[in-house]
């Protein structure tokens, strides 16, 4: 194409690394149950890594059912005793607390979680740990104004809830499952996955600072195995996950029956579509934003884009560009955009799908940014001549995977936007207002972002429609999955 | 005449413009790059004098700054222009004489553009007779917001045709443009009529230059580059005096325009104080301390 912007020059960035001194880590954890760290039984132990230089950072404990057990004793130790006598007013101050205490150590949790998890430091300090102490810092507001929040429904808290969080926010979506579950008077069970345990563990430190009663929350790591065992305790009331949609089903099974409460935050394929009347540059940014946030390991991420015909050239040659300028690579420096694959295991999926990609006949476009040799990275990619029956265009990728696809009129739009099994999130981008209206009205999906994309906020609801599952969490709406009401 | 309707120019949306442009100012600048950002914005500087008190003497010891900023130093670039009033022209040619400095004048009723269009082009002449190497001239805004735009065009190609050689930048006055919209808008019309740079401010009211406003003008080169193959130049004039700033405008360019107009050919400053505060940094650079600002020349 002519004319195409050359960001090659001579006046490069230098690298600016975010030190790591100060950071405080144990080589081997054990598991948080009781207000103490306990071995596990059987003495197993895996290792996390850094996904950007695959060299191992710590030992973590695998729980099996023993202590699973123990850990669900705890908790319901833990609320009959302490924290179901306890008042909202008393409740609201430990929550307080323990925000508090996230903020104070928001530099160390977020060099954690990038080293952890292959996040750009820039996203973990400046969404995922303040996010994480905002959820906090609400719901400890919460806490004490329940009876207003549901007037004339007597709210009650559940019992022990067990929560298994995924492993693209692993603090946030801590925050996201803890903070709703402590505040509605609640006490906790949680598993972090597997590949990022440590911002957890951190915060078990955390809540142990807080002074927090021992067993009101428990953290207990390991694999899919030791997430069954708690989601098929008997002494748990509650279970909230966030993760594909596939284990979602098999636990949505596994407690059919009983009388478990459930929310579910499961997978999505969100359609991001651009009207010719949008703000093109600022939507390209929407697009970017949508899909590379996070290296895609989003699961409202835009990963379908369809835009409208008549500016679909222009709008191409324009994210084409900006893809260009984005920086790849060492997740440490300040000035990365986009960090590793969160573990090998995910890589190996995403290249699968780039390769179903090119099967089906889509046409690749991946930038020409050079990948570090260690560790488990992916070029920033998008396909072009997809069709809605493409693979690539159904399946969430979870990964920094766009499918373009083109439309000329609304309705068909909404039809095709709607024709997936899915429905977590959506993105609308046109000037006029009316339009933003009758889409988000009729596309079905949990969270509609306008002019703007992947925008959070504790006091707004999350959640999907559909297989993306159900329940919401932030907000008041986050409160009624961890109440029950006479 | 123009021939588009400018009212159909592209949206721009604010909330999406101030993300982009929290992206860019979250960006941190170190060592070479910091050296190297901080040498070329020196040398991309309009050092500009507009004041009712302007003297041949002022003139003349800003000409001599924009080609000596700081002479105990070594090997620094002079500023890329000295910019002044069309009658002080004359006097600065003879300053910068066999320099690489060049010289921008203002012109067309600077600052309101309020005059009639014979003297617009009278002011244009009489500095291009002088021999500036570059006029800066305003927009009409109140015509702009009446929604004459062929007006607004035509008198830009006029100046344009007036300016012969000189390269002409098109001053839109952002300040008094009202919306990103409009901002655009006039960009378009700008770029249409013949500008070769466009420019946020007179200096003359605020908001001067911003980053938001200054990424809004950019994109539309952006566009007007994908269209044409023609590239023009930007310029930011007013309120950008320190060197975090400058390095943020240039990152800016960077990342939206590409390498190819980093240099001041297609970008400029203007400014009359930034130079001392990025000299004091670079001095920082190589000695490790801050010195006095006395240790810098004011002109």
């Amino acid at each position: 194409m002519k004319n195409k912007i050359d960001y090659n020059s001579d006046w490069n960035l230098d690298p600016a690394p975010e030190s790591i001194g100060h950071i405080k880590l144990k080589s081997k954890y054990d598991l948080f149950i009781g207000g103490k760290w306990v071995k596990p039984k059987a003495g197993k132990y895996f290792a996390t890594i850094n996904p950007a230089t695959e060299q191992q950072i710590a030992d973590i404990a695998e729980a099996e059912q023993e202590d699973v057990d123990a850990a669900v004793k705890a908790a319901k130790k833990a609320y009959d005793t302490v924290w179901s006598k306890l008042s909202g007013k008393e409740r609201g101050k430990y929550i307080y607390r323990i925000a508090r205490l996230i903020q104070e150590k928001a530099r160390e949790f977020s060099v954690i979680e990038s080293l952890d998890s292959g996040k750009v430091i820039r996203e973990s300090r400046d969404i995922d740990i303040p996010l994480a102490a905002a959820h906090f810092f609400y719901y400890a507001g919460w806490a004490d104004k329940l009876e207003y929040a549901f007037p004339n429904r007597q709210p009650k808290s559940l019992g022990v809830a067990a929560q298994i969080t995924p492993w693209n926010f692993p603090m946030l979506m801590i925050a996201w499952k803890i903070a709703p579950a402590l505040a509605a008077g609640n006490t906790v069970v949680l598993k972090p996955a597997e590949t990022t345990s440590l911002t957890a563990l951190k915060l078990a430190e955390v809540i142990q600072e807080a002074g927090l009663p021992d067993g009101v929350v428990n953290i207990v790591t390991g694999y899919g195995k030791t997430g069954a065992m708690m989601v098929d305790h008997k002494d748990v009331a509650k279970v909230a996950f966030t993760g594909s949609t596939g284990v979602g089903k098999i636990i949505m099974k596994a407690i059919a029956g009983t009388n478990k409460k459930s929310t579910m935050e499961l997978g999505g394929k969100a359609a991001n579509i651009i009207f010719e009347d949008a703000p093109l540059d600022q939507a390209v940014e929407g697009i970017i934003n949508g899909i590379y946030f996070n290296q895609g390991h989003v699961c409202c991420a835009g990963s379908r884009l369809f835009v409208q015909e008549s500016v679909y050239e222009v709008v191409l040659r324009k994210l084409k560009d900006r893809m260009e300028s984005l920086y790849v690579g060492n997740p440490m420096d300040k000035n990365t955009d986009i960090g590793a694959i969160n573990s090998k295991k995910q890589l190996d999926v995403i290249n699968e799908y780039i390769k179903i990609g090119k099967t089906e006949g889509a046409e690749i476009y991946q930038t020409k940014c050079t990948l570090p040799k260690k560790g488990y990275w992916c070029k920033p990619t998008l396909f072009t001549n997809v069709a809605q029956s493409n693979r690539i265009a159904q399946e969430e990728i979870f990964g920094p995977v766009l499918a373009i696809q083109t439309f000329r009129t609304i309705d068909e739009v909404i039809t095709k936007a709607n024709n997936t099994p899915y429905g977590l999130s959506a993105g609308v981008w046109t000037d006029k207002g009316s339009k933003i209206f009758n889409l988000t009205s009729q596309l079905k999906a949990g969270v509609v972002w306008a002019n703007t994309y992947n925008k959070f906020d504790p006091t707004s609801p999350f959640g999907g429609y559909k297989e993306s599952g159900h329940g919401r969490e932030g907000g008041l709406h986050g409160l009624e999955p961890y109440l029950k009401f006479d | 005449m123009a021939e588009k309707d400018y009212r159909l120019s592209p949206r721009v949306d604010q909330v999406g413009i101030q993300d982009r442009v929290d992206r860019i100012t979250k960006r941190s600048v170190k060592s070479e790059a910091k050296r190297k950002g901080l040498l070329m914005t020196l040398n991309m500087i309009d050092l500009t004098t507009l004041e009712g008190a302007d003297t041949d003497f002022k003139v003349k010891q800003m000409c001599y700054k924009a080609q000596h900023l700081h002479d105990s130093f070594p090997d620094l670039p002079t500023t890329a222009a000295v910019c002044v009033y069309p009658n002080f022209v004359k006097t600065a040619i003879n300053e910068v004489k066999g320099s690489k400095v060049k010289v921008a004048s203002v012109a067309t009723a600077f600052p309101s553009g309020h005059s009639s269009s014979e003297i617009k082009l009278l002011d244009t002449k009489i500095a291009v007779d002088n021999g500036a190497h570059e006029v800066d001239m305003v927009i009409s805004r109140g015509k702009f917001h009446s929604g004459e735009y062929n007006f607004v065009f035509d008198e830009i190609a006029a100046i344009k045709e007036a300016c012969g050689n000189a390269r002409l930048k098109v001053i839109l006055e952002t300040g008094e443009l009202g919306t990103f919209d409009k901002v655009r808008r006039a960009s378009d019309i700008a770029m249409d009529a013949g500008a070769d740079f466009i420019k946020t401010s007179t200096g003359k009211i605020s908001p001067a230059a911003t980053l938001p406003v200054t990424l809004v003008m950019l994109e539309a080169i952006k566009d007007y580059y994908y269209e044409t193959g023609k590239m023009i130049g930007m310029k930011p004039a007013g309120g950008i005096s320190n060197s975090k700033l400058a390095l943020q405008y240039l990152l800016m360019v960077k990342e939206t325009l590409g390498g190819k107009w980093l240099s001041n050919e297609w970008f400029r400053f203007g400014a009359s104080s930034l130079a001392n505060d990025v000299l004091m940094q670079i001095m920082k650079q190589e000695s490790g301390n801050y010195q006095s600002k006395d240790y810098f020349s004011k002109d």
